[in-house]
């Protein structure tokens, strides 16, 4: 049975067939072009993502500006450094909101170091400074 | 009150007038910013994920980063920020014009200048320009809304969510609700095709196993102090199928229905708008009806992507400070939008300068064929692999593309896809 998936490479959005041939390899068919099956092949035996979300910031709130303004900025983006494998990505959010970042904090600050010996690390995204 | 002149103000400090600032600054005129947040960044604060700046910096970025990035270039510069500091009031009936900001610090404040730049971006539409029936419960957002509530300020607006619309914002949020461990059932289109880019249905929706429900218009919103559902109804070749309606359970539901530009002050400055747009109509310097008044960014039309708000915005701080010193196009054509083609900003270029248009086809298609027309002859012809409505198309046009024009008698370029 051939599984479907669309390449999303490149806007054409190509829909792909995808057989899993006896020897572990894909035969991969419906691509236009040779970077459709490189995708099917990283898609279906090592998919990765790369992750953004939110910390928490140690203290509450933090404000680049006046406390208690329009401003009232109380997460800090993140992101994954580089695509993480996607099977693990719901331990890699887990590991995220266990984090409490204090202030302040400098954009491309690292956070997490080689989770899991992935070699992808989680960094700050933003730069915030501490509430006086 | 304070009362304060430069060469030029720009009203909104999100990517677009960061942009057009340092344009004007590094041209040797003196520029303020004036934006109503406590920092600057504009929308790109809240949009924590990834995907911003591969044409800019040559890189993935979240929103964040690359608001960061361009703020670092105004470092070293002359050019003044306001933030914390709404415009009000924009008289630009004369030479010089003049702003009435309300700000936290100063309270109001009076800002004069020769130029003004609008840049205030765009906001969405809401359940009233769509015309949902049903009582109004809580638990009904923008989909823009939810994002800065639950990417800033940490709240999570609730568990069970249904999207209607599929606009990209709408589904980078279903990611971030099924991240934040919320329950998202169902992204609802009234259209036979999504609106969003594959890559984020994909990334988005097929990731978490989240149904679309395309040709679905929704019919009702249940509930009476919180939502409680969603009934949506299937369209099948034209026709409403009430008989087929079903309701999906939900405390939440979220609007990504389109964007709209920012344009009271627009309005009040007497800026004429250009209906398919619902930004300022521009001619080839990115200046608006109002001599001394330049747009750019989403104010002027929706963009998709910020790389090219930047790089419009660049064009019009450039423009604005040529015509500071007193530059004028000398022979301008009109530019219509043809068959299948929404729109086209600007609406006008210069017959001897390089110019840069964007548009937005109406169509989906692969392998499709973009003419420009000028005077009703073929001057140019670009093919395009793939278009369709959510992605905008850049055209370049040169003074050899528009030779035929120069000294016709009103000239048009046309552009249309095939
Ligand atoms: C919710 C949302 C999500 C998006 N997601 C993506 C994405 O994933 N990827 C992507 O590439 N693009 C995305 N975009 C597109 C994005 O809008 C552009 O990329 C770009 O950031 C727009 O820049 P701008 O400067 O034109 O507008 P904005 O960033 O909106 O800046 C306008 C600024 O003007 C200020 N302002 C408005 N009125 C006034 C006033 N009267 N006085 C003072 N200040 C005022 C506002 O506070 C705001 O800061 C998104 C847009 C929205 C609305
Ligand atoms: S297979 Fe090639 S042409 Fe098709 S979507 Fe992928 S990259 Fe694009």
């Amino acid at each position: 049975m051939s599984e479907e998936l669309i390449c999303i490479t490149c806007p054409l959005g190509c829909r792909l067939s995808v057989d899993r041939q006896p020897d572990g390899g894909l035969a991969v068919t419906g691509n236009r072009c040779p970077r459709g099956v490189k995708y099917a092949n990283e898609e279906l035996l090592a998919p990765r993502r790369v992750v953004s979300a939110t910390a928490a910031v140690e203290g509450g709130a933090a404000c680049s500006g006046n406390p208690g303004g329009l401003c009232a900025v109380s997460r800090l983006p993140v992101r994954s450094s580089a695509a993480y494998p996607k099977q693990g990505v719901p331990e890699l959010l887990e590991a995220i909101y266990a984090l409490r970042v204090s202030l302040p904090v400098s954009r491309g600050d690292v956070l997490i170091k080689d989770f899991k010996g992935s070699g992808v690390d989680v960094i700050a995204t933003r730069t915030l400074k501490r509430v006086e | 009150m304070k009362d304060l002149t430069f060469d030029s103000v720009v009203i909104g400090g999100g990517a677009a007038g960061m942009a057009a600032a340092l344009e004007l600054d590094r041209a040797g005129f003196s520029c303020a910013i004036v934006e109503r947040e406590e920092a600057l960044g504009g929308i790109l604060t809240q949009c924590i994920h990834n995907g911003f700046g591969l044409i800019e910096f040559n890189e993935e970025l979240s929103g964040p980063e690359f608001a960061e990035k361009i703020e670092e270039r105004l470092a070293g510069t002359g050019i003044t920020s306001f933030t914390g500091a709404t415009v009000m009031e924009l008289d630009a009936s004369g030479d010089i014009k003049t702003l009435y900001c309300y700000t936290g610090a100063h309270g109001v404040m009076r800002l004069s200048a020769r130029v003004v730049v609008l840049a205030m971006g765009c906001r969405e539409r809401n359940r009233g320009n769509i015309r949902i029936p049903g009582d109004r419960p809580a638990g009904v957002y923008t989909a823009g809304l939810a994002q800065r509530l639950v990417n800033i300020e940490g709240f999570v607006p609730g568990k069970d969510v249904v999207i209607i619309g599929s606009g990209d914002i709408g589904l980078i949020m279903a990611r971030r609700m099924s991240w934040i461990g919320c329950k998202v059932h169902a992204v609802v289109e009234i259209l036979p095709y999504p609106s969003g880019l594959t890559r984020n249905i994909v990334q988005c929706l097929h990731d978490f196993g989240i149904p679309l429900y395309l040709s679905h218009l929704t019919t009702n919103i249940v509930g009476r102090e919180r939502v409680e559902g969603v009934e949506i109804t299937p369209i099948e070749n034209g026709a409403t199928r009430y008989d087929k309606a079903f309701t999906i359970p939900c405390d939440t539901v979220l609007l990504s229905v389109g964007l709209v530009p920012e344009n009271e002050l627009s309005k009040m400055a007497g800026v004429e708008l250009n209906p398919m747009t619902n930004g300022p109509v521009a001619d080839s310097m990115l200046m608006t009806n109002v001599p001394g008044v330049f747009a750019c960014g989403n104010v002027l039309h929706v963009h998709d992507l910020v790389d090219y708000v930047v790089e419009e915005a660049r064009r019009a701080g450039a423009h604005a400070a040529r015509w500071l010193k007193g530059e004028r196009p000398k022979a301008e054509a009109r530019v219509k939008a043809g068959p299948n083609v929404r729109y086209c900003a600007p609406s006008r270029v210069d017959l001897h300068a390089a110019n840069k248009l964007y548009m937005r086809t109406l169509i989906v298609k692969n392998d499709a064929t973009l003419e420009v027309k000028v005077n009703n002859r073929v001057v140019k012809s670009v093919k395009k692999n793939h278009i369709q409505p959510s992605e905008m198309i850049a055209v370049e046009l040169g003074p050899k593309d528009l030779e035929f024009a120069v000294g016709a008698p009103d000239p048009v370029v046309e552009l249309s896809i095939s």
